[in-house]
């Protein structure tokens, strides 16, 4: 299915290296996005497939998160955990156009009223 | 491949579970290639470690996370995996199975490892929509589902799969009961005393029991609603797990004539009656025993493999068995018999109801036949091999109870296990049969150097976590060669050491992390989570006021300026100055308190108060009103000086010789705000009576008459280290340039991340004292350069962030529109 675009301002609201979570309340759960030194962005749900973590907190490097929880390496492309750890958590589309970021929720309208 | 080209033998297993798969890898190991495999499951899944589904209900693990084989491994291996297609029928005289898909198959070799089936009484509402088993993902998808929507459950039957469930369903935020139709828990593993306390313990976690409950209806008409007891009494329930036994599935075995009593009769080399026809598993009965746990069971695969391999000399053999619950916390062993069984039999018992210890052991013929405990079980695994060992332990009569290291002290034996003499076969993990042999392997083979490591690659006490300590020994024992020599670099970015890195960093003035990265060669352009929060450290200690902190090099505390929970929520600890607080401070931290709603205020450790469970958006506003009174940041995030913790001194105390309280204080506002390798922490006593635990501190001071003793290199923790004592002073002057003077010392040539006690172990403390002591000039200089540092940082990071700095870190970002 399409996934439904939702704008979230211009890409310097993100810290480089750094990420900000979403004020959108969705089924999935928390969703953040993260941008990486070369100014590629990428998105995930907020949440550590170890413990739920919060990676938007994480240390950021190369395309990978280290959850400030217990330190898996999530894989910021997929969602992935790095071996040995195994587990993802979901990834969604992200665009940016003129500058402006722009996440693709799995969603319908109504729900993501 | 044409499979009419293939002549080899036909092995077809039924039952994809645990036993049946074990069976085939230790196959592949022993003989590969021998067969041509198909293996036929009636769960839509691949193999997966069943145990592990109460880790999953509690919300420990994925099922992603206990796979044991994946689709891959099948395919690799040349197994035809038929999953979610059950063997309907079995032909001896044909030598065929048939599937419910209706797929007919000729065997050569037939492995029956269908496992067990629930049990299920015959109650009336048994069918209603609500009301399962816990015996596969399927069931567990039915419980997490009911704990999403619904709120009550209930669980008939207290004994290991129960109290499992019961727990899982707790931690997913259910309401939970459980009804037992025994007076104590685990009756079959736990005599009435521990089951009593394992009882107690749950009821405090917010289990309701209702024990001598005999259940005689599932309430409902739509889905279950209650459970209904014989007694009269009645409980709600939206879920209803039913977990009161098990037993062998055998009705494939019997419709085709094989050999069964209460389980799949197999010979001691699991063949059943039909020499063609292998059983291992829960489906069986050897000896009149059948089988629930998986330790056994791993022993059956072995020597099924065996003579599926065309070794006929290996017998099963069925070995004394232990008992764990894999329950956080709750710490449950037994084995072997419960009670004495007739008068020559010894029964001693331990009992510790404050600590909720016991402890009990039984005695035959001098030897050891049956152990429970409660409470502390990390001994379980020794009493285990002590029986089957049916070594004589009257020599250790009266000291058995008491555990391995009591009992052994001054019996000439090494006081823990001596992995040395260990045979390599000696199992370590009984719930994943895993080998010390198997274990040193995966450690030398993959260079595993944690215990987290070595659980992930070879599953050694990853399901009930009661063998930790003798894999945690192991690690020791194996690494410890290799530890001494292999090379610590900064992390695996790098070939390069801490030293080499701070060394070049001041001698070719490296002043960014890409200068550093670019002169030793990183692999990695951007670093990863160890080295960046290294150099930046290094970086900021070597140019102070030159260098720019980054952020996005820090853990997530140090950047927002407060400690993460496990939950994402914040703890906020502003600073208390040598532990003193005013009623002024007290009425701020109680007003913010209230106005955040912040749900715990804690004393800490450190002489301070700490809020927790606040949440980030609101950490500004916390700060700012905190600020309003003074309150600034205690840095318990940081590594850093985190407090001074003092005694009350000659200012009240009857024998405090000098101002401790004093003194603390100047020392607090001296060294707050700095950046050091590892966390520091100091403390003053004002007498040797210590009560501000100055000794185990990363520098303490202990006032005495003539002075001050200054002490070293202490630490709390898990390691405690008592400090070394650096030096006497006369004066309050020359304890703060000592202070300044060490801690600069350990800033500038510790490795990050290495506090000062094993620093001090690694430097000596005669460096240490050289450098201090001896080298006033030093010293002077030491402390000159911790002082100029300080001039860059003692800004209250809190007062900048509530006046909107960092803003980004704390505000989530808001749609703006669709697009
Ligand atoms: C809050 C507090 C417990 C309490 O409620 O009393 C606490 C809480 C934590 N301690 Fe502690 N320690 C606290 C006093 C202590 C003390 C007692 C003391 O300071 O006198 C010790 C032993 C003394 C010592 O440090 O040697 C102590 C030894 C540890 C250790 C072991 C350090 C070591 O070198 O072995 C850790 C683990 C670590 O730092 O890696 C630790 C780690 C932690 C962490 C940071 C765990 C973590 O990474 O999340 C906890 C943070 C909880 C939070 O978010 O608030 N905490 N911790 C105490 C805060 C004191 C303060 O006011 O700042
Ligand atoms: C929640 C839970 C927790 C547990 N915790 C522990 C523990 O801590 N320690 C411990 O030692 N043990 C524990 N156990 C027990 C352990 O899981 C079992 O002893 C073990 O799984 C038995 O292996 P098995 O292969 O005989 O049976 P199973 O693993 O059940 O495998 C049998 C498989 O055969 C399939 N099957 C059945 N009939 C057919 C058919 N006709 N055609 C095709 N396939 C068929 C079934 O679907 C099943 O997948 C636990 C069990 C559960 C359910
Ligand atoms: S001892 Fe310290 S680290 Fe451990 S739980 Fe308590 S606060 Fe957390
Ligand atoms: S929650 Fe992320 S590593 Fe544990």
């Amino acid at each position: 299915m399409e996934p439904h675009w939702k704008r979230f301002g211009p890409l310097d609201n993100i810290p480089v290296q750094g990420s900000r979570r979403l004020c959108v309340d969705h089924r999935l759960g928390p969703i953040a996005v993260f941008r990486m030194a070369d100014d590629s962005v990428f998105a995930l749900v907020d949440e550590c497939p170890h413990k739920q973590g919060p990676l938007s907190e994480g240390i950021i490097s190369g395309n990978t998160v280290t959850c400030p929880l217990h330190n898996w390496v999530i894989d910021l492309a997929s969602g992935t955990a790095q071996a040995p750890d195994e587990g993802s958590t979901s990834a969604l589309p992200v665009r940016v156009v003129d500058g402006q970021v722009y996440v693709g929720l799995p969603m319908t309208a109504e729900q993501a009223a | 491949m044409n499979m009419n080209a293939d002549t080899r033998e036909h092995l077809i297993v039924i039952g994809n579970g645990m036993a049946g798969m074990r069976t085939v890898e230790e196959l592949l190991k022993q003989e590969p290639g021998k067969y041509r495999i198909t293996v036929f499951g009636a769960e839509p899944h691949v193999n997966y470690n069943r145990i592990m589904l109460s880790s999953v209900l509690a919300g420990d693990k994925t099922i992603d996370e206990i796979v044991i084989n994946t689709r891959e491994w099948y395919e690799d291996n040349g197994i035809t995996l038929l999953s979610g297609d059950a063997v309907t029928k079995i032909d001896r005289d044909a030598r065929t199975v048939t599937s419910a898909s209706g797929l007919t198959l000729p065997y050569d070799r037939l492995l029956l490892a269908t496992g067990s089936k629930p049990l299920a009484p015959p109650l009336p509402g048994l069918s209603l929509p609500g009301v399962c088993a816990f015996r596969d993902i399927a069931d567990v998808d039915k419980m997490l589902t009911a704990a999403r929507t619904h709120k009550r459950a209930v669980v008939i039957g207290g004994g290991l799969l129960g109290l499992e469930a019961a727990w899982g369903l707790k931690q997913r935020g259910m309401s939970v009961a459980l009804v037992h139709l025994m007076p104590t828990l685990m009756e079959r593993q736990l005599d009435a005393a521990a089951g009593q306390m394992l009882q107690r313990d749950l009821d405090r976690r917010g289990i309701a029991f209702f024990t001598n409950g005999q259940t005689e209806e599932i309430m409902g008409t739509e889905r279950a609603e209650g459970v209904q007891l014989a007694d009269g009494r009645s409980i709600p329930a939206d879920l209803v797990v039913l977990a009161i036994g098990i037993r062998p599935n055998i009705d494939l075995a019997k419709a085709a004539g094989l050999q069964v009593s209460r389980g799949i009769v197999v010979y001691d080399d699991m063949r059943t009656s039909d020499p063609d026809i292998f059983a291992v598993g829960e489906c069986v009965e050897h000896r009149g025993q059948v089988f629930g746990l998986v330790a056994p069971i791993w022993d059956q695969a072995k020597v099924c493999a065996a003579h599926l391999a065309g070794d006929d000399t290996a017998v099963f053999v069925s070995q004394a068995l232990s008992t764990s619950l894999k329950i956080t916390g709750v710490d449950v062993f037994s084995a072997g018999a419960l009670l004495a069984a007739d008068e020559a039999d010894d029964e001693i018992t331990l009992r510790d109801d404050s600590r909720g210890l016991y402890k009990k052991i039984i005695l035959r013929d001098g030897k050891l036949v049956g152990a429970v405990l409660y409470g502390e079980v990390s001994d379980g695994q020794w009493y285990l091999q002590l029986m089957r060992d049916k070594e004589d332990v009257s020599a250790l009569r009266e000291r058995l109870v008491f555990g391995r290291a009591f009992a052994e002290a001054g019996s000439g034996k090494p006081a823990g296990p001596d992995f040395a003499a260990m045979a390599d076969s000696n199992q370590i993990c009984g719930c994943n049969g895993v080998s010390k042999g198997a274990i040193v392997g995966a450690i030398k083979e993959k260079g595993l150097c944690s215990l987290a490591d070595v659980r992930k690659h070879t599953k050694a006490s990853a399901s009930c976590g009661q063998c930790t300590g003798l894999v945690e020994g192991l690690l020791a024992f194996a690494t410890g060669v290799d530890a001494k020599t292999a090379k610590k670099t900064i992390c695996e970015c790098t070939e390069a050491g801490h030293d080499e890195v701070r060394e070049a960093i001041v001698a070719q003035g490296l002043k960014t992390m890409d200068a550093v990265r670019a002169a030793f060669g990183w692999k990695k352009p951007e670093g990863c989570h160890k080295c960046r929060p290294a150099l930046n450290y290094y970086l900021l200690c070597t140019w102070p006021g030159e260098y720019s902190d980054d952020s996005r090099s820090r853990f997530v505390n140090e950047r927002v300026h407060a400690n993460i929970q496990k939950d994402g929520t914040y703890s906020v600890i502003p600073r208390m100055w040598g532990g003193l607080t005013t009623p002024a401070e007290l009425h701020a931290i109680a007003s913010v308190a209230e106005k955040f709603n912040i749900p715990t205020v804690k004393v800490t450790g450190g002489q301070r108060i700490d809020l927790l469970g606040v949440k980030k958006d609101d950490l500004p506003a916390v700060w700012g009103d905190l600020n309003k009174a003074g309150l600034v940041s205690g840095h318990a995030y940081a590594k850093g000086l985190r407090t001074v913790k003092t005694c009350v001194g000659s200012e009240w105390c009857r024998f405090g010789t000098q101002d401790s309280t004093g003194l603390g204080v100047k020392l607090e506002k001296m060294t707050w705000g700095s950046w050091t390798p590892h966390k520091v922490k100091l403390a003053v006593s004002g007498c040797p009576r210590n009560c501000a635990e100055a000794t185990i501190k990363d520098l303490g001071v202990v006032c005495v008459e003539a002075g001050y003793d200054i002490v070293v290199g202490g630490n709390g923790g898990i390691d405690v280290r008592v400090t070394d004592s650096l030096t006497r002073v006369a004066t309050e002057a020359e304890v703060l340039e000592y202070a300044g003077a060490f801690m600069q010392l350990y800033r500038e040539e510790a490795h990050y991340l290495e506090r000062t006690a094993p620093w001090i172990a690694r430097v000596g403390i005669d460096y240490v004292k050289q450098r201090l002591v001896e080298d006033p000039d030093g010293r002077r200089d030491l402390h000159e350069r911790f002082l100029l540092s300080q001039t860059f940082v003692q800004d209250d990071p809190w007062a900048e962030r509530a006046k909107g700095a960092e803003a980004h870190e704390f505000a989530p970002l808001p749609a703006l529109e669709e697009a």
